[in-house]
């Protein structure tokens, strides 16, 4: 199977049955993705296929052979955060963070389709992915400030590290930061 | 055709009907929603699988009075491009993700389940006097989708799908949000060459016709009436999702509805 992940072409050898999901976190370490119930009802582990949002836990390898598959690694990195990243960063869109890949993902390919959706068209296209820990309150609301565009350059730069650092150093004793 | 050590992948319908065979020891995988994860948790040990995500089965074409539809169309294909109340429904399944994977023919296939109904677009296909075209160990063959869903999937590799273009179309579910996109309860109304059809999806392991509420209508019965006829043609059972209670509780109005926006 031949695909391309994060814009690097790749030759796998998992089974051509093997989800993914699988193939994503097991072969080439990319751990965004979760496996959440793996049987399609959380959307932890949604990726982009083509573009589109899909969950990898019920696509076989098979299914990709010659996509192009996104994840969030691709979408930015420390100190320099996607605008969806950086809301949900500023709004507090995540709390343990595992469901955050998928909602981020879904989000910025519909605001590809739609850059200005309505509260109800946010709640209709993001159904299928489940969060146990925010409530989605915060979850709506990040996803209304990408819309907007409202995301600030502190945000977008969140995660640095080094010089270009613009947020305080927050030291807890015995960490390992 | 691709053969990756046991799985088969036809490029074309007729390559796909050659690989299927008579089916024995074939697990078909379609958009993979349910197969997927009996595979994985090993439910599921395929000896030989077939995908048909590249047989070419996903065009829908509309045309005298008809619409055919291959069997691996995506169920968001059938959203904005299949007649009423077959595109209602579809947009009900599930949520954006798994319409874009899901296919009608993985639905019509949904192996029937005690907890839960899976094979909503089944209600629809029953108002529309659906055609089934499969292949198996006897051939090519169409059959209604009566039929089809008595005798069940296995042996057959449904090809395509054919339905009649409706003279009216209405529908009605319980539209409740939930955490999983599963429907509760929906029934379906359609009035073809074939005269008006009736059929409820959420209350048993599989969409049923309601005869008895067809029979009422056929009668000159006001809506209100034939609704009350639906709890002869269903025994609403308890799931994950709601009880028997619930569904007997809220079955005639959704009848009604469904009976008076037809008309
Ligand atoms: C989160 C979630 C929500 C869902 N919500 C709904 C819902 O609201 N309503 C609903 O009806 N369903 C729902 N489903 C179930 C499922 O997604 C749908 O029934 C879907 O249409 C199945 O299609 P598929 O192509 O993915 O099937 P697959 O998993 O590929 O196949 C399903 C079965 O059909 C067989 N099969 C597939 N294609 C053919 C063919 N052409 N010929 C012969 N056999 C075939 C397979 O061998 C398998 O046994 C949901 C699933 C998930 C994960
Ligand atoms: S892990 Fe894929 S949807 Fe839950
Ligand atoms: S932040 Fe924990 S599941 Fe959503």
């Amino acid at each position: 199977m031949r695909l391309t992940v994060n814009g690097i072409e790749r030759e796998l050898s998992t089974r051509p049955l093997d989800t993914l999901l699988n193939a994503l976190r097991e072969e080439l370490g990319i751990t965004s993705p979760k496996a959440g119930c793996q049987q399609g009802g959380c959307g932890a582990c949604t990726v982009l296929i083509d573009g589109e949002p899909r969950r990898s836990c019920l696509t076989p390898l098979v299914a990709v052979d010659g996509a192009t598959v996104t994840t969030v690694e691709a979408l930015g990195e420390p100190g320099n955060l996607s605008p969806v990243q950086a809301a949900f960063y500023e709004q507090y869109g995540l709390q343990c963070g595992f469901c955050t890949p998928g909602f981020v993902l879904a989000t910025t390919a519909m605001l590809e389709r739609n850059a200005n959706p309505s509260r109800e068209q946010i709640l209709e296209e993001l159904v299928g992915h489940v969060c146990r820990c925010t409530g989605y309150v915060k979850i709506v609301a990040a996803v209304e400030a990408a819309a907007r565009g409202d995301v600030s350059e502190a945000a977008l730069e969140a995660g640095a590290t080094g010089p270009s650092r613009r947020e305080p150093e927050v030291l807890v004793p015995g960490s390992p930061a | 055709m691709t053969n990756l050590t046991n799985v088969l992948v036809p490029t074309s319908a007729d390559d796909a009907a050659a690989a299927f065979g008579d089916g024995s020891g074939v697990t078909v995988v379609a958009g993979g929603t349910i197969v997927m994860p009996d595979i994985k948790l090993g439910r599921l040990c395929p000896e030989r699988t077939l995908y048909l995500g590249r047989a070419g089965l996903d065009r829908i074409e509309r045309s005298g009075g008809m619409c055919r539809i291959g069997a691996a169309t995506p169920v968001s294909a059938l959203v904005d491009g299949a007649p009423e109340p077959l595109a209602t429904f579809a947009a009900h399944v599930g949520d954006r993700e798994v319409r874009g994977q899901a296919t009608i023919g993985g639905n019509l296939c949904a192996p029937a389940t005690a907890t839960f109904s899976r094979g909503d677009l089944q209600a629809p296909l029953l108002t529309l006097d659906a055609r089934i075209r499969s292949a198996g160990s006897t051939g090519e063959r169409t059959d209604s989708i009566e039929d089809f869903l008595a005798a069940g999937p296995d042996g057959r590799l449904v090809l395509e799908i054919e339905v009649d273009e409706p003279k009216r179309a209405a529908s009605a579910s319980v539209r409740r949000p939930h955490a999983h996109a599963y429907t509760i309860l929906a029934v379906a109304a359609a009035e073809t060459a074939a005269g008006i059809r009736v059929a409820i999806a959420g209350a048993g392991p599989r969409a049923v016709r309601a005869t008895s509420v067809e029979q009422a209508l056929a009668d000159g019965a006001s809506p209100e009436d034939a609704g009350q006829k639906a709890l002869d043609d269903v025994d609403p059972q308890d799931d994950a999702i709601a009880s028997g209670n619930y569904r007997r509780q809220v079955l005639p109005a959704l009848v009604t509805r469904a009976l008076g926006d037809l008309s």
